[in-house]
């Protein structure tokens, strides 16, 4: 028990406490701002990297005159058609998986709740690869299913678990049942497909950059400047959720009109990313822990794990566009390199004693 | 000082599914005081408290805070004048006792508001008041129950409101902790004019703290008022179904209850 | 008679009332099982009599629809045997752990059979059932061991949700291995990944002969541990207490479960849910007493496979749904029924 042997006078104690808080809070946006500095300059090298970088090598300046419009020898559609919009859809996507994950695992404050884990990246993509292969759709109609599918399997998991409060452990589980269903009608569409479809069938198991185009591009970037920002507007309620919703709403948080909000706007997200790319594997389960652990536990996570997600992306399809001895779809890659920490994290989780 | 603000429950009907807990219950808090709620399990106490402070929505009847229905209000509106400790908070991993604290100006600020000095100062008064100080950069996780409970007492202080509400705030401390946190509430009290509602679990501290002691059975108010009044064996026999015998605890000048079990007897 | 008889005598008819309920069941899933058995070898995209199905039994093809049901037999025979080996192991795991969500796939067990199976065909040449039975259950083995490791660290043991997430998190670990392992192989990814779907179809009588020694050895140690997983399910300390061996129980019933499941996913590929759904259906109709769950679980998990063979080539003719996808696709709603059931607090 402390006792209280302060002799100020009870003014001058409080201004010192008060500056006292005040630097350690600014240590620590500080702390968090170079963290997203060095994440943004670390994103722009990749994405120039893999710009520059593959079967050929472009010297950056080349590269940058493709970005500009001119139309350099050689350059224009390799860089231009081919490695642009497959770096731009990688930074949008991991973007979009990144903060929707963290997005779920801050709202059931469970890092296992993610949706790729829940069964909710598992939807969409069931849903697109039924567009695809069985419709024989393209384009926005895949999207739409998509989205459509991601917020049905939400809303099928949400309602299912809760009765009577509690809906973090029972969530998970249940997400974790569906997942398994979807991914066995996901496997079944994808073996009537025939095998010449290989590349197509990855891309709705694991994801894969594959044949990025513009078209897929634009879609994806509206749906992230949209519900991105939705979903920033929500960041400070969303962050006093973390201390149970009954805390929460003590402190002013309108619960359910913040949850509905906040998981609209992180399905449209999950679902346009999955829609062009397929579920890469990992990404919006791992951006969040990774996030937390650079930039420590407080403060939004929203724009952190967003950019960790994109670095994640950028870095796994380069490794696994160059690195490898063949080319392996980036959702392999974020799969193989990801899982371990998956494991590596239930282990630490279990050990401190935290709750899953 | 604090405002003075009156809280009232006017007929109120709460249940869960369809089950009904509390039924038409009418219910005054005195400003300024502090009130204690005590009743056996499950008569509603925790379903009540929730209710007036609008985490779950009444069948009937309304919570009135100063003549305005807290149903109605705005969240951040009425988080500014009451606050509320549930009975399990949770704290993220890893979250710092500064931080946390500083959660509970959450209702002042807005989406694009920066931290003020304001808002620094009304932590640091709430970290002061709940002789936290020195654990202000220790993580919450790490801290005894009796220390978790006062950081969390301090949040609700930061939050700067008149009134104070909380279920079961002793229940899992041992009891010097128990003592502790009591102790602190009724400085609150004292020094600021807050006004308190509690739901105790243990009848006796809740006689020895209580300005106001409210007895719930059955989903009403079986008894209310002065502690000394409501405790009676006549009340513990009604609302707890056990007989007993109420003498005066010499520390506190309030009533002290003693149950009477098959291996007891009453005493002259 | 005095009121202590009496009594006794009401306990001993109440004892007996259950018991004859159980062997009704008992005899009631047995015939289930036949006449599916029959249904199946009958079923098909061409239908025979009874008469064919008898002559094609007993080893005559003389007529096509003869030949039809001997093509069936062994297929109907591996769904029998996959069914009985998947339910028995699970209801061997869900008492080992003391956790109604234990099942081969969930806990990532059946991942650890095929994992090794195809590193065994990608790296090692593998193509004899014979080779693919050793290697899968190693594969399951160290995965089991894995999963449980993991699933157990920290507080409160290995509890139901912690088990489960492990598992998840390690079925998904391995399920990226797979693919990146059978990827680059274009010779074999057609082959693995219509295997890793799981089905019954590909069985011929020599895979079903190799995988039978795995299976009677599993299904007779798990058998008999039937008595020590009663003692386990009232917690370890209470059934050391009660003069079992803990340790003994636990590893021997544990290692019985995944021979079944390794063999049994070395044939069929990795099938879900039938390990998990099984056994609690059968506790709801004989009881929690492992000396009748067990030999229940497996004969109802034959009849719930033969059946899922079944449905999946009547709902998709010509073609078939294998059988993996069927279990899937019914055994998520169930999973999730029996969680919504459990109180949290025993989750």
């Amino acid at each position: 028990m402390t006792v209280q042997t302060s002799t100020h006078s009870p003014a001058t104690s409080m201004d010192d406490v008060a500056t006292a808080i005040a630097r350690g809070r600014g240590r620590r946006h500080r702390r968090r701002r170079g963290v997203i500095v060095v994440l943004t300059t670390l994103i722009v090298l990749m994405f120039a990297v893999s710009l520059m970088v593959g079967n050929t090598f472009y010297p950056l300046g080349d590269v940058i005159g493709v970005i500009l419009g001119q139309d350099v020898d050689g350059a224009t559609f390799t860089v231009g058609r081919l490695r642009l919009p497959r770096a731009v859809l990688a930074v949008i996507v991991g973007l979009s998986f990144g903060v929707a994950g963290v997005t779920f695992q801050t709202m059931l404050r469970n890092p296992l709740a993610s949706p790729d884990i829940i069964g909710i990246s598992a939807g969409a993509s069931a849903a697109a690869a039924f567009a695809i292969i069985v419709l024989g759709l393209s384009g926005t109609m895949v999207s739409v299913f998509a989205i459509v599918a991601g917020l049905v399997v939400t809303v099928v998991i949400y309602l299912l678990s809760t009765s009577s409060g509690s809906a973090g452990t029972r969530l998970i589980l249940i997400g974790i049942g569906i997942a398994a269903m979807l991914e066995a009608l996901t496997q079944y569409v994808l073996s009537r497909a025939g095998q010449w479809e290989l590349q197509e069938a990855l891309r709705w198991l694991t994801g894969s950059l594959n044949g990025s185009t513009w078209n897929q591009v634009l879609p994806t970037l509206a749906a992230l400047i949209v519900l991105g920002a939705l979903l920033l507007s929500r960041s400070r309620d969303l962050d006093a959720m973390r201390l149970g919703e009954d805390t929460a709403s003590a402190l002013g948080v309108r619960v359910d009109r913040t949850r509905l909000i906040v998981v609209i706007a992180a399905v449209g997200l999950i679902a346009f990313a999955t829609a062009a790319t397929g579920p890469i594997a990992f990404v919006a389960f791992l951006a969040g822990p990774i996030a937390a652990r650079i930039v420590g536990p407080h403060g939004s996570m929203l724009i952190p794990s967003a950019l960790v997600g994109a670095l994640l992306v950028l870095v796994a399809d380069f490794v696994g566009q160059n690195l490898v001895g063949m080319r392996y779809p980036v959702g392999i890659v974020t799969g193989v390199l990801g899982a371990p920490y998956l494991v590596y994290l239930i282990i630490r989780t279990n050990r401190a004693g935290g709750s899953l | 000082m604090t405002a003075s603000h009156t809280l009232v429950a006017e007929q109120l009907t709460l249940g869960y599914g369809d089950r009904s807990v509390i039924e038409e219950l009418d219910l005054s808090v005195p400003p300024g005081k502090i009130t204690t709620i005590v009743g056996p399990n499950a008569c509603g106490k925790s379903t009540l408290l929730r209710s007036m402070s609008r985490l779950l929505a009444p069948r009937a009847g309304q919570v009135v805070l100063d003549g305005a229905s807290v149903h109605r209000m705005p969240a951040k509106q009425l988080a500014r004048t009451l606050g509320l400790l549930p009975q399990s908070p949770i704290a993220p991993e890893g979250i710092t006792v500064a931080d946390l604290v500083g959660r509970g100006r959450h209702p002042h600020q807005g989406i694009f508001t920066r931290w003020t000095r304001e808002d620094d100062e009304a932590v640091a008064e709430a970290l002061l008041a709940t002789d936290t100080v020195a654990l202000a950069d220790r993580a919450v996780d790490e801290l005894s129950g009796g220390q978790r409970q006062r950081v969390w007492i301090a949040m609700a202080l930061a939050q700067h409101t008149d009134l104070l509400l909380l279920d079961e705030p002793t229940t899992f401390l041992d009891v010097s902790h128990q003592v502790e946190v009591l102790d602190l509430l009724t400085d609150l009290n004292r020094r600021r004019g807050t006004t308190i509602v509690m739901v105790l679990h243990e009848l006796n501290l809740a006689a020895r703290y209580a300005d106001h002691l409210i007895a719930l059975s059955g989903g009403r108010v079986h008894s209310a008022g002065d502690p000394t009044s409501v405790l009676t064996p006549t009340m513990v026999q009604s609302v707890f179904g056990i007989e007993s015998q109420v003498i005066v605890d010499p520390t506190s000048g309030k009533p002290l209850m003693l149950p009477i079990g098959r291996h007891h007897m009453r005493q002259p | 008679m005095t009121h202590l008889e009496d009594q006794s005598a009401v306990g001993v008819a109440v004892v007996r009332r259950p018991q004859r309920v159980r062997l009704l069941w008992l005899i009631a899933v047995v015939i289930v099982l036949v006449l599916l058995f029959a249904a199946s070898v009958a079923i098909g995209s061409r239908d025979v009599t009874w008469a064919d199905i008898v002559a094609g039994l007993s080893g005559s093809t003389d007529s096509i629809s003869e030949a039809a049901v001997v093509k069936r037999a062994p297929r109907t025979m591996l769904a029998v045997l996959v069914g009985a080996a998947l339910a028995l192991s699970g209801a061997v795991m869900q008492g080992v752990t003391r956790n109604p969500l234990a099942d081969p796939g969930i806990l990532g067990v059946n991942m650890g059979a095929s994992l090794a199976i195809v590193i065994g065909i990608a790296w090692f040449g593998l193509s004899s059932a014979d080779g693919y039975l050793w290697v899968a259950i190693i594969g399951a083995g160290a995965a089991a061991v894995f999963v449980y490791t993991v699933g157990s660290l920290g507080r409160g043991g290995a509890t139901p949700l912690k088990l489960a997430l492990a598992g998840a998190a390690t079925s998904a670990a391995l399920a990226s291995f797979v693919t990146a392992v059978y990827l680059p192989r274009g010779d074999i990814s057609g082959v693995v990944r219509s295997w890793l779907v799981g089905g019954v179809g590909g069985a011929s009588w020599t895979s079903i002969q190799q995988m039978l020694p795995f299976l009677v050895v599993g299904a007779a140690i798990t058998l008999l541990s039937a008595r020590g997983l009663n003692s386990l399910a009232l917690g370890d300390d209470l059934a050391a207490g009660l003069g079992e061996r803990v340790a003994v129980v636990r590893a021997s019933s544990a290692l019985g479960a995944v021979l079944l499941c390794g063999a049994a996913t070395a044939i069929a590929g990795p099938i879900a849910f039938v390990g998990l759904m099984i056994p609690h259906a059968c506790r709801l109709l004989v009881g929690v007493d492992h000396r009748w769950l067990l030999p229940f679980s497996a004969l109802s998990g034959a009849c719930l496979v033969v059946a899922a063979d079944i449905l999946g080539r009547i709902v998709a003719r010509p073609g078939e749904i294998d059988v993996g996808i069927i279990t899937a696709v019914v055994g998520a709603p169930v999973f999730i029924a029996i969680v919504r059931r459990q109180k949290v607090r025993a989750l």
